[in-house]
């Protein structure tokens, strides 16, 4: 490892270890929680601002050890920031679609069979239905 | 001094991402359902990819960096894929 700057090791040390500790409380979130669509929450800690800590730490890095500006890291960072919500919807769709076909009881067996319980959970009073 | 700094702190995250992996790995086998093995894999992916990043700031050199680009588009694909089958009972339609 060649001779760099205190600040920048300072720096670079700082963002890889927030970086590795925010990936690390997804992670354990996920080991942890009970159910699946609030286990779905947590590992995008580390997708989103763990792996911003750490690839910027590779930016700051390689940009000021190789005297020349190095953003190639940007695009693993775009790449992961627009593909992440896409494949978490479509894994939650997909468990989703599983447990109403199943019948479960942790999820509304349909859209309006949930907007009905979110209405008569309400204060406002409701039109009575004839009977 | 700075070198010191720079190989403490990259060695102790990376211990914390081998943690973080363990720990998706515990929920990828222990996982009562198929959708919770698919998280767990994905949370893995996104694990090794930046440990690879922390490899390529420890040894100097930016090949770890195609390394984890490679690694960051395998696990978009393959957890796509596994959602897609999981919704559909097949990958292709």
């Amino acid at each position: 490892m060649m001779d760099i700057p205190v600040w920048l090791a300072i720096i670079v040390g700082l963002l890889s270890l927030i970086g590795a500790v925010l990936t690390l409380l997804g992670c354990l979130g996920l080991a942890r929680f009970d159910s699946f669509y609030e286990r779905i929450h947590a590992p995008t800690l580390g997708t989103s601002f763990g792996s911003i800590a750490v690839l910027l730490a590779s930016i700051l890095y390689f940009s000021v050890s190789g005297q020349r500006f190095a953003a190639h890291e940007i695009i693993i960072l775009i790449f992961v920031s627009v593909t992440t919500p896409v494949t978490m919807m479509l894994l939650a769709r997909a468990a989703l679609y599983r447990d109403r076909a199943e019948g479960n009881a942790i999820v509304p067996r349909s859209a309006g069979d949930a907007l009905e319980n979110a209405a008569a959970g309400d204060d406002i009073p409701q039109p009575s239905s004839p009977q | 001094m700075s070198s010191d700094i720079l190989h403490w702190s990259l060695l102790i995250s990376q211990v914390l991402l081998a943690l973080a992996m363990v720990a998706a790995a515990t929920r990828m086998i222990r996982g009562p359902r198929a959708q919770d093995r698919i998280l767990g894999l994905d949370a893995f992916y996104v694990a090794a990819m930046l440990m690879l990043v922390l490899f390529g700031i420890r040894i100097g050199s930016s090949v770890y960096f195609e390394v984890a680009l490679v690694i960051g588009i395998l696990g978009f694909v393959g957890t796509v894929a596994l959602a897609k089958f999981l919704m559909r009972g097949e990958v292709i339609e």
